[in-house]
C-alpha cells in the first residue's frame, strides 16, 4: 500500500518535470531570443554587446545545461519575470491563485453534489418525465460554449432582473469586517460558479444516472432489498457508494478541462484569477507570466489526479491504488 | 461543411461492412450495417440531430449566395435591435456590421477548424493508441506515459499557449486543437486494440503469416471502429468549442468571421445589445448539439444494451 502511494508521488514529480521541459521548450523555440530582445530595446545593433548578454544570461551555453538550470530555477519556485509588471512571474501567480482556487472548488463542489443527487433521483425512476428532462438537460449543457453561458447569466440575472453583481470580485465599498468581505465575495461568486458548474452538473448527472442504474441492477442490492430494508436506505447507503465511483474518476481526469473553462469564466465575468491573467499576458504579449501560468495549471491538474487516486482507496477498499480504470 | 457532415451519415451506413471484418458475431462490434442504420434511423434525437447538421451545413455552404451581404461590411447604424431593420434583420453589432450575415458566414471557419483538427486528432489519436495496445509491452507504458503527460496540460490554455507563441491562423488553430485534444481518441484506440488483438480471428489471421501492419490495418481496426466513430463524432463538437474558445478569447484568424469572435468582439456591448451576442451563440450551440445527438444515435445503435444511459 504505502510503495504503491510512493510509487504514484514518484510518477507525479515525473509528469512535473516532464511539464518543465516542455516550458523550456516552448520558450526555446519561440521566435527571437531574449537577447535579441533587449539589445533592440536598448537601441544599440552591437554584435558584441550581443555576445555580452548572451554570455549574462548563459544562452551561449549548450542547451541540455540551460535546460538543467531551468529546471533547477523554477524547482525552487522561480519562474522568471513578467516584462510587462517588472515583478516575479511567481509573486504575480501566488496573488491570482486563490480566486481561481476558490471559483473551480466551489463551482465542482455544486456540480458533484446536485450532480450526484439528479442523477440518483432520475436512476430511480428512469423512465419519469424528469429522468427524460435531465438527459435532455445534460445535453444541452454539454453543447453550450461557456463563455456563452456566462454572457446569458448575466444578460438574465444581473440585467434585466438586478440581482446579482456581474464583475470582479468585490464591490468598490463593500464595508468593514471579515464577514462583508465573505458576503460580498460570495455574491461576485454565485454566477460565475453557477456558469462553470452547470456543463459539470449536466455530465455528473448523466454519469451517476448510468452507473446508477447498473448498481440498482445488481445483486448485492437486490440481497439488500430481499432482506427487507427501506428503499432510501437502499439507494443511498448501499448502492451510492459504489455508483459514486465513476463520478470520481472523471472529476479527477476532467481537472484540467474544469480548469480551462475557469479561464474562459474569468474572462467573461473579469474574475481575478490565473486565467484572466493568462488571457491579458497574451494581449500584453508577456510570455513569461503566460507560461508560468501554464506550469502552475498543469501542477494543479497533477496534484488533483493524484488526490482522486488516494480517495478511491478510501471509497472502495478493493481499489489498492492498482490501475485506474479508463472511462 | 459538407465533409464534416457526411461524418454522421455516411458512417452509420457503410461502417460495420468494412473489408477484413472476420468474425461478425465477437463483442457485439460485429453487427450488420443495415441492422445498426435501422437503430439510428428510428432514434427520434438522433434523426433530429443530422436534420439540424444538414440545416446548419445547407446555411453555410448555401447561405452565403443567397444572402448577400459580406459579415465584415458595415451596413447600417451600430446596435440597431432584430426587426427594425430591412438590411440587417438580426440587427447590427457595435461597428454596424450585419449579424445575421455573421452568423451565415461564420460557419464555414468553425467547421473547417474543427474538421481538420478532428482529422488531427483521430490520426495522432489512432496511431498511438493502436501501437501501444497492439504491440503492448515497453512500448505501451512508454506510449502510455505520453499520453497521461498530454491529459494533465489543461487543453484550453496549452492551445492559447501554441496559438499564442505563433500567429493565429486556421492553421495553427487547427493544429493546436489536435495536439491538445487526442489523448481520449489513444485510449479508446488502445483499449480496443487490446480488447480485440487476442481473440481467435486475430491469431488465426497471425497463424496464416499475415504481417503485423496488415493485421492492425486490415483486421483489428476495423473490428475497432464503431466506438472510434462516436468518438470522432464527439470531437467534432469538441473542436467547434475549442475553435470557438479561443476566437472568443481573440486567438482567432484575424482575416475571418467566426462566431467566437464575433461573441468576444461584441463582449463589450452585451448589456445594451444582447443580439449581437446572442445569435453567434445559438449558432455555436446548435451545431454541437446536432453533433452530441448524433453521436450519441450512434452510440445507441451500435450498442443497443446501453439505451438511454
Amino acid at each position: 500500500m504505502l510503495r504503491s502511494i510512493a510509487a504514484r508521488i514518484a510518477q507525479a514529480l515525473g509528469l512535473i518535470l516532464a511539464v518543465m521541459c516542455l516550458n523550456f521548450l516552448l520558450i526555446h523555440i519561440t521566435p527571437g531570443d531574449p537577447a535579441t530582445v533587449i539589445v533592440g530595446e536598448s537601441g544599440a545593433g552591437d554584435p558584441e554587446l550581443l555576445e555580452e548578454i548572451r554570455a549574462q544570461y548563459g544562452l551561449d551555453r549548450p542547451v541540455i545545461v540551460q535546460l538543467a538550470s531551468y529546471v533547477g530555477r523554477v524547482a525552487t519556485g522561480n519562474l522568471g519575470d513578467s516584462y510587462f509588471f517588472n515583478q516575479s512571474v511567481t509573486s504575480l501567480i501566488l496573488q491570482r491563485l486563490w480566486p481561481t482556487v476558490l471559483l473551480v472548488g466551489t463551482a465542482l463542489a455544486f456540480a458533484v453534489a446536485a450532480g450526484t443527487m439528479v442523477g440518483v433521483a432520475t436512476a430511480r425512476r428512469p423512465e419519469s418525465p424528469i429522468s427524460h428532462g435531465a438527459t435532455v438537460l445534460a445535453l444541452v449543457g454539454f453543447s453550450m460554449p461557456v463563455f456563452w453561458t456566462g454572457i446569458m447569466l448575466v444578460i438574465l440575472f444581473a440585467s434585466a432582473w438586478k440581482l446579482l453583481p456581474v464583475q470582479g470580485w468585490h464591490d468598490v465599498n463593500y464595508g468593514e469586517g471579515l464577514l462583508a468581505n465573505v458576503l460580498d465575495v460570495g455574491e461576485h461568486l454565485v454566477l460565475p460558479a453557477l456558469t462553470l458548474g452547470l456543463i459539470y452538473l449536466a455530465q455528473y448527472s448523466r454519469l451517476s444516472r448510468a452507473s446508477m442504474l447498473e448498481v440498482l441492477e445488481s445483486d448485492y442490492v437486490r440481497t439488500a432489498r430481499a432482506k427487507g430494508l427501506n428503499e432510501r436506505r437502499v439507494v443511498y447507503k448501499h448502492a451510492l457508494r459504489n455508483a459514486v465511483i465513476p463520478v470520481v474518476t472523471v472529476v479527477g481526469l476532467q481537472f484540467g478541462a474544469l480548469l480551462s473553462g475557469a479561464l474562459l469564466v474569468e474572462t467573461v465575468f473579469n474574475w481575478p484569477g490565473l486565467g484572466r491573467l493568462a488571457f491579458d499576458s497574451i494581449l500584453r504579449r508577456d510570455t513569461s507570466v503566460l507560461l508560468g501560468v501554464l506550469m502552475v495549471s498543469s501542477v494543479m491538474v497533477i496534484v488533483a489526479n493524484l488526490l482522486t487516486d488516494l480517495l478511491y482507496t478510501i471509497i472502495d477498499p478493493r481499489i489498492r491504488l492498482r490501475e485506474r480504470t479508463n472511462v | 461543411m459538407s465533409d464534416a457532415m457526411g461524418r454522421g451519415e455516411v458512417a452509420a451506413a457503410d461502417l460495420p461492412v468494412a473489408p477484413g471484418l472476420v468474425a461478425g458475431g465477437e463483442g457485439g462490434s460485429g453487427r450488420p450495417g443495415r441492422e445498426t442504420l435501422r437503430l439510428f434511423v428510428r432514434n427520434k434525437a438522433a434523426v433530429a440531430g443530422v436534420v439540424m447538421l444538414i440545416g446548419i451545413a445547407f446555411m453555410t455552404v448555401a447561405g452565403p449566395r443567397i444572402y448577400d451581404n459580406d459579415p465584415k461590411d458595415i451596413v447600417a447604424i451600430p446596435l440597431t435591435g432584430p426587426g427594425e431593420l430591412a438590411e440587417a434583420r438580426l440587427g447590427t453589432d457595435y461597428l454596424g456590421r450585419d449579424v445575421l450575415a455573421g452568423v451565415i458566414g461564420g460557419g464555414t471557419t468553425s467547421m473547417t477548424v474543427a474538421a481538420m483538427a478532428a482529422a488531427m486528432v483521430l490520426v495522432i489519436g489512432i496511431s498511438i493508441g493502436a501501437l501501444a495496445g497492439y504491440y503492448g509491452g515497453w512500448l505501451d507504458s512508454a506510449l502510455m506515459r505520453f499520453t497521461e503527460f498530454f491529459q494533465v496540460l489543461p487543453a484550453l490554455l496549452f492551445a492559447m499557449v501554441l496559438v499564442a507563441l505563433f500567429e493565429p491562423s486556421m492553421w495553427t488553430i487547427s493544429f493546436a486543437i489536435g495536439v491538445v485534444a487526442w489523448p481520449g481518441i489513444a485510449r479508446i484506440t488502445r483499449a480496443e486494440f487490446l480488447r480485440l488483438k487476442n481473440l481467435e480471428f486475430v491469431r488465426a489471421a497471425r497463424a496464416v503469416g499475415a504481417t503485423d501492419w496488415r493485421i492492425i490495418r486490415k483486421v483489428v481496426f476495423p473490428n475497432a471502429l464503431p466506438p472510434l466513430i462516436v468518438s470522432a463524432t464527439l470531437i467534432m463538437g469538441t473542436a467547434i468549442l475549442f475553435e470557438a474558445g479561443l476566437a472568443f478569447l481573440g486567438l482567432g484568424d484575424p482575416n475571418t468571421t467566426s462566431w467566437g469572435l464575433m461573441i468576444g468582439l461584441n463582449r463589450g456591448n452585451f448589456l445594451t445589445a444582447w443580439w449581437s451576442v446572442t445569435f453567434p451563440g445559438l449558432a455555436i450551440f446548435f451545431t454541437v448539439l446536432s453533433f452530441s445527438l448524433i453521436g450519441d444515435g450512434l452510440q445507441d445503435a451500435y450498442n443497443p444494451k446501453l439505451r438511454g444511459r
